[in-house]
């Protein structure tokens, strides 16, 4: 039976308390990782390996937090995402609000869209 | 200063567990900074003692292949302080090791001699989990140079008298 969005918030908040060491509090749907919640690259792999403890799924290297766009130069131009960057993102991060971002897609804005809201959306697909 | 923080492996179960001792020394130079007339072991240096034992665990799982670096603390807690003459003992576990990463914990225990009949049984000391990074395959593509920094003479000696092969690279794939 898939598990409520409540049951997969309180298991990711458990999981983050946790692998970053941030109070209970401080993990609210829009809180940005890197931003609010303070996590660095290695905290990435920590939050993915954890996350596939905690419900027992296995997430594809990239699937959850998306690589090699930033370093594909047909997706990047002056520092922001090209239209098929952005369409390459849309794609790899269905789990992702990207409203906001597409108004202004420059490339230090990407880490704004790993929210822990993005998280919970990505798992409740994996678990549906 | 040599960067070394086991004096001995006492156990080594590749791939699996690992266990250490440390011996507290004042002949090691920062403790008469650590602190003036008191000396104490830094924690930091119990952590990265332990992370050496794990981090050679690990290390050797891969043949010496992998480049191997402490990436996290991801948890510790210390329940007292190490002085000179005290014995330090790391017992750490392998709880995973992947292509990019692995994760170990590990408990620290503690031997303080006495001259007088006091209670010199081991004691708790600490517990923490370490999280390791496999660079080559976490720093998109950046590259780093070729053979292993980490098998130094000192570090191989520390092998040699744990393992049957004395921590030699081994030619065949037989204890990767």
């Amino acid at each position: 039976m898939a598990m409520s969005r409540e049951e997969i918030f309180s298991r990711v908040k458990e999981t983050l308390v946790e692998a970053l060491g941030v109070d209970e509090d401080e993990v609210v749907g829009d809180a940005t990782l890197t931003g609010d919640l303070g996590a660095e690259s290695i905290d990435f792999l920590d939050i993915v390996f954890r996350l596939e403890k905690a419900f027992n799924i296995k997430i594809p290297r990239g699937e959850l937090f998306p690589e090699n766009i930033l370093n594909n130069p047909s997706f990047v131009n002056d520092k922001k995402l090209t239209d098929s960057g952005l369409a390459e993102l849309r794609k790899r991060m269905a789990h992702a609000d990207l409203t906001e971002f597409e108004k202004n897609p420059e490339v230090d804005r990407i880490a704004e869209l790993f929210t822990v809201d993005a998280i919970v959306r990505y798992i409740e697909s994996k678990t549906a | 200063m040599r960067w070394i923080w086991i004096d001995r492996f006492v156990k080594f179960v590749p791939g699996k567990s690992a266990q250490a001792v440390k011996n507290v020394s004042l002949a090691e130079e920062h403790l008469h900074d650590h602190f003036p007339g008191y000396p104490v072991m830094p924690a930091s240096l119990i952590i990265e003692g332990v992370a050496q034992t794990a981090g050679l665990l690990i290390c050797h799982a891969s043949n010496f292949d992998e480049k191997v670096v402490l990436a996290k603390v991801s948890r510790v807690e210390f329940e007292g302080i190490a002085l000179p003459g005290d014995v330090l003992l790391y017992s750490v576990e392998l709880e995973t090791i992947n292509e990019q990463f692995a994760v170990a914990a590990a408990e620290v225990s503690i031997i303080s001699p006495h001259s007088n009949n006091g209670n010199d049984q081991p004691r708790h000391l600490a517990s923490m989990e370490l999280m390791f990074s496999h660079l080559d395959h976490n720093q998109a593509g950046r590259k780093f140079p070729d053979g292993n920094f980490i098998l130094t003479d000192a570090v191989s000696s520390l092998l040699r008298e744990i393992l049957p092969n004395g921590g030699e690279k081994s030619t065949d794939n037989s204890s990767g």
